[in-house]
């Protein structure tokens, strides 16, 4: 564990320089534990795609996820938090103007592109709360007017609307101005783009006909041709909608954000659309990190009972059945408390405040994954005992052929639809589980953003009157929206996935 | 099946005793009694007199398996493991770090934890599975459709946003029930509501999916067909066979958190104010007092056991299989 | 040809029942899936009171969505699409569902094909007898119970009180399926529908439930339609047959007049199909190519691609139904136009080739070199039970097998399910230790060799398996598939020689050589087989064990298979283990048949002696168990109950319990092995005297 912990350091790539949306100070790159963890997970991803491609009964699934219009929206909308969790997941530290003799040093604060990219509305911070589009604070301040007078009002707020001259009358105006202004040229750009992207496929297309010269038809037609003929495709249809829907979206945030605080601001006067933004690496990285690092455990001891039996099925039957009869929030409590009291007690182990949350955050994936390999192994132990019966592996038994290739070879291929169903499905119940950890607190450091910490923090407000209920709302917001998204997907993948739900084209 | 139902008590034994071994691990090992000790007196300036007094007073200045100083059996039982680990298995749960005693005070709270979850259970139940058998009733229909996305919206929405929502909407609004708090006797109803209420509400998204699934899978088989082939109309099939059948899947599921409603819900309770045992663990890890963070971790798992216990007794009655071999 | 099939003396005819009215009248009946794809199209027929109808086709024609259609109980996604239905006048298709309700059951009642399944596993059979009576019968309270003991008995279940407060599990097959009767009977049904009611249990066990659906009928006078791909039953069971392809009845007929002058050519395939002896010297008349997949329309006559009389025509319209005399109807363009009758009077043989018996002399002759000798294996499974799961018995799986297999000869290993002929199989090929035994191949001893050692002797022997759907790993292409065997055992160094045999073995077992690129699930279920024993010829082994290779798949196919086995032997000199439970495929392939009852090999002999002379009752009970449809074998035993328990056998002679010769010493002593010539031997007492 020392030893595992003091790696963590290792990490800061001490002289390699880039710089960051031209900022013109160079500044050092740093990766975070959870961030290599997630570049691990990029890769394997990347890696199982291009396996993936050259196997057409591999591919077959995931064209039947490909005809769902839910399965792809639903995709469309988990890529964009996907998005937005890595930009937040390249982390640097600023170089700081002064220097020491004559090395360059560093911010404490380590911060990530997103940061960057969100600088506007991270740096406007207010006194306190504000509603959403509000251009006055929330709360009343005793105030010196121009003729000397000590009055209580709502102030204006600093950056909030200020410039309005009077918010009173103009604000309504100005708010649906923008909001329009803020949708058309969403969708003017978002028309643009899916323009220029089917002129590319389309060329894309013609390159590779054209070099082959196998399909006529498209090698003669013009690019419209090529959209109208995919608008046939009903998912692409919902597809193209959503973007067009997302691209307004983000015209009417960004417009918005510009002058004001679209969500509001929270209680030290931080913008809570910048708050819940960040809020979803975190629960991304509880959502992935935790499969990754459970996925090797119930693979191996779960096919590993089911194949070998004897003793060592007893063994991991006996371990699993252990773990899983402590019911998991105590054992994480447990677990978490213990990890607390460790770092705690060795601050010396980290350079900055954002080293120590993230190895909170990675130990609490570390606790939340082996609490919850149990369940999975259990399946992969069952669907291991049913298929060691099959003919096929007779069939390798009866060849000598070695029982690593057995299992490499014949069992882990045939599970392996099990293991990504698990793993889809579980990521929206980890993601909750996040908030009721952070809420119970037992989940992640304090200082970190996520949307437990965001509930938390805000649901002693729910007692002011009049209620500050917005945090509230966006945390619930983005994190229904990530779920459902993350569900429906779930969903989309298990019924391509499901060998017993396609079965009639498995047999034709 | 005698023979059966001694085999899965024995095979409970092992199973407790490796909880033990890996609570205890994880509570003494992982980190060193000085370490907790200089936890809870605070960071700073600790002297390391205030150490060894307060490692005295909670009893970690015991060596942890066995004791090389004390004489015969005391080698044993005069440790860290036997005084705290072993003992909890004749439910002493030693005592709090203010002082009281943990097994006094489970005793206490088990009844208004058991007031809470029990008719949460028993009312979701009931409403979960009607819910599926609708929904079974009218499969592949748009009735059906909208019944599984509302469940999946429903199970996309986190447990803290029914249990803040509701508390809101039920108690400042409309000023139905006090928003906390929590009465003995008949008074404990009007404390109970909400938080049964909100119980139900979240999780009858997964819970109603999880059954439909099951009576599904059970509609498609083979003896389904037999029945319909006998005449019988469709509701007689769904509750007379596939109901039936079914309740091996569910009983799987459901009766092994029976024992596990004594320990309350942690977040109802805590919001609700509730003096249950799941408020009392949220104090215990607000307030780092790892005793009871311990004996609730072991009380659990016990609890746990004995469900896994019932579940094999269940299956004797709704499976004629286990039953009758 | 025809003179070949009316030589046959037909099975004595089943009994001729006062067939009266027609009760069912199926016209045009067309059944789709949602999108369209036409699973039964345009079926007519009709069934008269007390007579019994077969509806004989292979395994995804439609013959069971038709039986469905009639009970209105098509899966989610089928619908019937137009046609008409009548039972007793009553138009089925335009009744409401609760009418429906009554008619099910009631004036029509179905049972299925895997009994096992079809019971509510967690209801008495008791309790499932009296849900329809009480639906139809309109019993209350008392009268339930003593009609359902009635019931049970009627279809010949003992102790039909205990067994009513038994749940299916405690029953076995046979009796499970003669419930379900009970469960349809209750109803008092004009018309039974059975949907394979045989095809999962063993032939001694089919012999008595067909008996029992025949005396059933006989005395209720209920009408009865017949699901079966099974000639045999057929032959035993119909009066009037409709022949099924590809969502059609292509041919209708009286049973004897079909069995005499089948007019379709796929009728006369599906007979030329058919192994047995008399075909054993030449390869069979398979049908080229598969089974159309449901649903697959097609604008002409269904069977014309795998049709040797075809031409033009065939391949682009439908022939109409045309009825020629004696009952008889066809749906072939042979009966409608002028070139089809110049066709008919060609009379084109049957069998292709007319290649003599050379491979049967070859074989005949034998070679004195015995590869695999086993002496005593057993197999015995020990049975745990009580608190601490102590060993309290041994299920004798294998109880002292011996048996010695020459190069180049097929020997046939017979017997019913759970005789433990599998285990055989699999403990020679050491997948299963064997208890006890001593097994030597090509002069090595196998049993008790480390793992090392084995290897060297694991190309040797290989094992073809019963399901082609279960015996080729989905996730693999045929080329890793075949080459799995050689990299285990280092056959071909390298990567080229491998392509170029994997290439050759293709070609060897008739698949394409692109094929190697392809997945499994492309394959259908006799193609898979060709795989399968593509990859142990990969190896180059000179033992085949072969387990059940061909009871998945369809007669016409298992022809094809057939084929392709006596054709690698004669090539390649090969031997095989051909462990089955049909003696007709027995009779075609193997040299020598042993017969294993309970663990133990009761009769052993050449194919001659033992299926034409049986000593043992049990073999004789066998043999005459199999619906022949040339009519041997009908008058002699039929075995009542069913195989005991191997956990538990019979003390003295196995058999003792079921056999109708039983004499006082066989229930004391296990008999001996009475030689009876060189070759054939029998454990019996009768044989002994």
């Amino acid at each position: 564990m020392k030893q595992a912990a003091h790696v963590s350091i290792p990490f800061y790539a001490q002289n390699e320089r880039f710089s960051v949306l031209n900022v013109g100070v160079s500044n050092m790159p740093v990766i975070l534990w959870t961030d290599a963890m997630i570049f691990l997970l990029l890769a394997t991803i990347l890696a199982a795609a291009l396996w993936i491609r050259k196997r057409p009964h591999l591919v077959l699934p995931w064209h039947r996820v490909a005809k769902g219009s839910v399965g792809m929206v639903s995709l469309l909308l988990l890529s964009l938090f996907v998005l937005v969790g890595l930009l937040d997941t390249m982390h640097y530290r600023a170089a700081l103007p002064e220097k020491s003799n004559g090395q360059t040093v560093y911010s404490a604060e380590v911060l990530s592109v997103f940061d960057a990219l969100a600088k506007g509305i991270k740096s406007r911070s207010e006194k306190t709360y504000s509603a959403p589009l509000a251009a006055y604070l929330y709360a009343k301040e005793s105030m010196e007017t121009p003729d000397g007078k000590i009055l209580r009002d709502y102030p204006r707020l600093r950056y909030g609307g200020v410039h309005l001259a009077d918010p009173q009358r103009e604000l309504l105006g100005d708010v649906l101005k923008r909001t329009v202004i803020g949708a058309l040229e969403g969708l003017i750009i978002g028309v643009l783009l899916i323009a220029v992207s089917n002129m590319l496929f389309h060329f894309f297309i013609k390159l590779r006909t054209g070099r082959l010269s196998t399909v006529p038809e498209i090698s003669k037609d013009n690019w419209i041709f090529t959209f109208t003929r995919a608008m046939k495709n009903r998912p692409f249809r919902a597809l193209l909608i959503t973007a067009l829907l997302i691209a307004m979206l983000f015209g009417m945030t960004i417009n918005l954000a510009a002058v004001y605080h679209v969500l509001g601001t929270d209680k030290v006067g931080q913008d809570v659309l910048y708050l819940a933004l960040k809020s979803i690496r975190t629960g991304l990285v509880i959502g992935t990190v935790t499969t990754l690092v459970m996925l090797p455990f119930a693979l191996l001891l779960g096919i590993a009972a089911g194949y070998l039996r004897g003793w060592v099925d007893d063994v991991i039957q006996y371990l699993y059945t252990v773990l899983s009869s402590i019911p998991s929030v105590l054992l994480i409590a447990a677990a978490v408390l213990m990890m607390q009291v460790y770092i705690e007690m060795h601050p010396e182990w980290f350079e900055t405040s954002a080293a120590r949350a993230d190895l909170r955050l990675l130990f609490l994936c570390l606790i939340l994954g082996v609490t919850s390999w149990t369940g999975l192994c259990r399946l992969l132990r069952g669907e291991t005992l049913k298929l060691r019966e099959l003919e096929y592996i007779q069939a390798a038994q009866a060849f000598g052929v070695s029982t690593s290739r057995i299992l490499t070879r014949h069992i882990v291929p045939n599970v392996m639809h099990i293991v990504l169903i698990a793993v889809v499905m579980d990521f929206s119940s980890l993601v909750l589980a996040e908030a009721v950890l952070s809420y119970v607190g037992v989940g992640v450091d304090p200082s970190t953003m996520s949307f437990g910490t965001l509930i938390n923090s805000a649901r002693l407000e729910m007692g002011r009157e009049p209620m500050v209920w917005w945090t509230l709302a966006a945390a619930f917001g983005f994190m229904l929206v990530l779920v459902l998204a993350a569900n429906l997907f779930a969903d989309a993948v298990r019924d391509a996935f499901d060998p017993r739900l396609n079965r009639t084209e498995a047999v034709a | 099946m005698i023979a059966y139902l001694i085999r899965r008590i024995l095979y409970a034994i092992p199973i407790l005793i490796g909880v033990n071994l890996l609570t205890f691990s994880l509570f003494f090992v992982v980190n060193t009694a000085d370490d907790m000790a200089r936890m809870q007196l605070g960071m700073k300036r600790v002297t390391p007199e205030a150490i060894e007094k307060w490692k005295q007073q909670h009893g970690y200045d015991k060596p942890l398996l066995f004791n090389a100083h004390a004489e015969g059996a005391r080698k044993i039982s005069d440790t860290i493991f036997f005084q705290k680990s072993a003992r909890m298995f004749a439910f002493d749960f030693g005592s709090s770090n203010d002082g009281r005693n943990v097994a006094r005070e489970i005793q206490t709270r088990m009844m208004p934890s058991l007031a809470i979850a029990l008719p949460t259970f028993l009312i979701g139940l009931l409403i979960y599975i009607t819910f599926a058998l609708l929904m079974t009733l009218f499969r592949a229909t748009a009735l059906d459709m909208l019944g599984v996305s509302l469940c999946v919206l429903l199970m996309s929405i986190s447990g803290l946003f029914y249990i803040i929502g509701g508390q809101f909407v039920a108690s400042k609004l409309w000023h139905w029930v006090p928003i906390s708090g929590y009465a003995g006797g008949i008074d404990s109803i009007k404390f109970v509501l909400l938080p049964v209420l909100i119980g139900v509400m979240g999780s009858v998204g997964a819970s109603s999916r999880w059954y439909r699934t099951i009576f599904l899978e059970e509609i498609g088989k083979d003896y389904v067909r037999t029945a319909r082939a006998k005449g019988l109309s469709e509701l007689r099939v769904l509750f007379r066979h596939v109901l039936k059948n079914a309740m091996i899947p569910i009983l799987t599921g459901v009766v092994v958190v029976i024992p596990l409603l004594f320990m309350g819900s942690l977040l109802t309770e805590s919001f609700f104010g509730i003096p249950g045992l799941g408020s009392y663990t949220i104090d215990a890890i607000n307030a780092q007092d790892f005793g009871v963070v311990r004996a609730m971790v072991f009380l659990g798992s016990m609890l746990y056991i004995a469900g896994l216990v019932l579940t094999d007794i269940s299956y004797t009655i709704v499976d004629p299989r286990v039953r009758l071999q | 040809m025809k003179s070949d099939l009316s030589l046959n003396p037909l099975p004595s005819a089943p009994p001729e029942i006062g067939r009266g009215e027609f009760i069912l009248n199926v016209d045009g009946l067309v059944t789709r899936l949602n999108n369209g794809a036409r699973i039964v199209d345009d079926i007519s027929f009709s069934i008269k009171q007390g007579e019994t109808f077969a509806l004989l086709g292979e395994s995804g024609c439609g013959k069971s969505m038709t039986a469905l259609s009639l009970m209105r109980l098509l899966p989610d996604g089928i619908r019937i699409a137009s046609g008409d239905i009548k039972l007793d006048e009553e138009d089925i298709l335009a009744l409401p569902e609760y009418a429906m309700r009554k008619v099910r059951g009631g004036q029509m009642a179905m049972i299925f094909q895997e009994p096992g399944l079809s019971l509510n596993p967690v209801m008495t059979v008791g309790d499932q007898i009296a849900e329809a009576l009480k639906l139809h019968q309109k019993l209350r309270g008392d009268e339930i119970r003593p009609r359902c003991v009635e019931l049970l008995e009627q279809v010949g279940i003992s102790d039909a009180f205990r067994r009513a407060n038994e749940y299916p599990f405690q029953l076995s097959g046979g009796m499970k399926q003669r419930v379900m009767i009970a469960m349809a009977l209750a109803g008092q049904p004009k018309l039974l529908i059975a949907d394979e009611p045989t095809t999962a249990l063993d032939v001694t066990i089919q012999a008595q439930v067909l008996k029992l659906l025949r005396d059933t009928q006989q005395k209720t006078g209920m009408a009865l339609l017949l699901i079966t791909h099974d000639l045999g039953v057929v032959a035993q069971m119909a009066h009037q047959v409709g022949v099924m392809y590809a969502g059609q009845i292509i041919e209708q007929a009286p049973r004897e007049q079909l069995f005499a002058r089948p007019a379709h050519p796929y009728t006369q395939k599906l007979f030329a199909a058919l192994p047995d002896a008399g075909r054993s010297g030449q390869p069979l008349a398979a049908i080229p190519g598969n089974v159309p997949p449901l649903g697959a329309s097609l604008a002409a006559c269904r069977f014309a691609p795998r049709c040797d009389k075809a031409w033009a025509l065939c391949h682009d319209q439908v022939p109409e139904w045309t009825q020629l005399e004696n009952g008889q109807g066809v749906r072939c363009h042979l009966y409608t136009s002028q070139i089809g009758s110049d066709k008919l009077n060609l009379n084109v043989p049957l069998s292709p080739g007319s290649s003599t018996a050379s491979g049967e002399v070859a074989g005949e002759e034998g070679s004195d070199s015995s590869l695999l000798q086993v002496e005593n294996l057993q197999v015995h499974f020990p049975i745990h039970k009580g608190i601490l799961k102590r060993t309290v018995g041994h299920v004798k799986a294998v109880d002292g097998v011996s048996m010695n297999i020459p190069a180049g000869r097929t020997l046939a290993l017979v017997g019913e399910s759970g005789c433990g002929k599998t285990t055989v199989g699999k403990a020679l090929l050491q997948l299963i230790t064997p208890t006890a035994g001593s097994v030597r191949f090509a002069g090595h001893e196998l049993i008790g060799i480390s793992a090392r050692q084995l290897r060297k002797q694991r190309a040797g022997m290989q094992m073809i398996f019963q399901d082609p759907y279960a015996s080729l790993n989905p996730k693999m292409r045929v080329a890793e598939i075949l080459q799995e065997g050689m990299d285990a055992l280092s056959i071909a160094n390298n990567s080229d020689e491998r392509q170029r045999r994997i290439d050759e073995l293709l070609e060897q077992v008739g698949l394409e050589k692109a094929s190697k690129w392809r997945y499994p699930h492309e394959f259908s279920g006799g193609q898979r087989q060709r795989i399968a024993i593509a990859r142990v010829l990969a190896v180059n082994p000179n033992l085949l064990i072969c387990d059940e290779p061909t009871s998945a798949l369809d007669v016409s196919v298992q022809a094809q298979i057939l084929n392709l086995l006596k054709s690698l032997q004669q090539q390649l000199g090969l031997s095989y283990l051909f462990i089955s439970h049909n003696l007709a495929v027995v009779e075609y392939l193997a040299h020598e048949v042993y017969v294993m009852y309970l663990g133990r090999i009761v009769e052993r002999g050449t194919v001659k002696e033992v299926l034409h002379a049986p000593k043992h009752p049990y073999t004789q009970a066998l043999l005459s168990a199999v619906p022949r449809i040339d009519g041997q074998g009908m008058k002699t035993v039929r075995l009542a109950g069913e195989t005991p328990s191997p956990s538990n056998p019979p003390q003295g002679c196995h058999f003792h319990t079921r056999c109708a010769h039983a004499m006082a010493e066989c229930h004391k002593e296990y008999p001996g092995e009475t030689i009876i010539t060189a070759t054939h031997r029998v454990h019996c007492y009768l044989a002994a005297e």
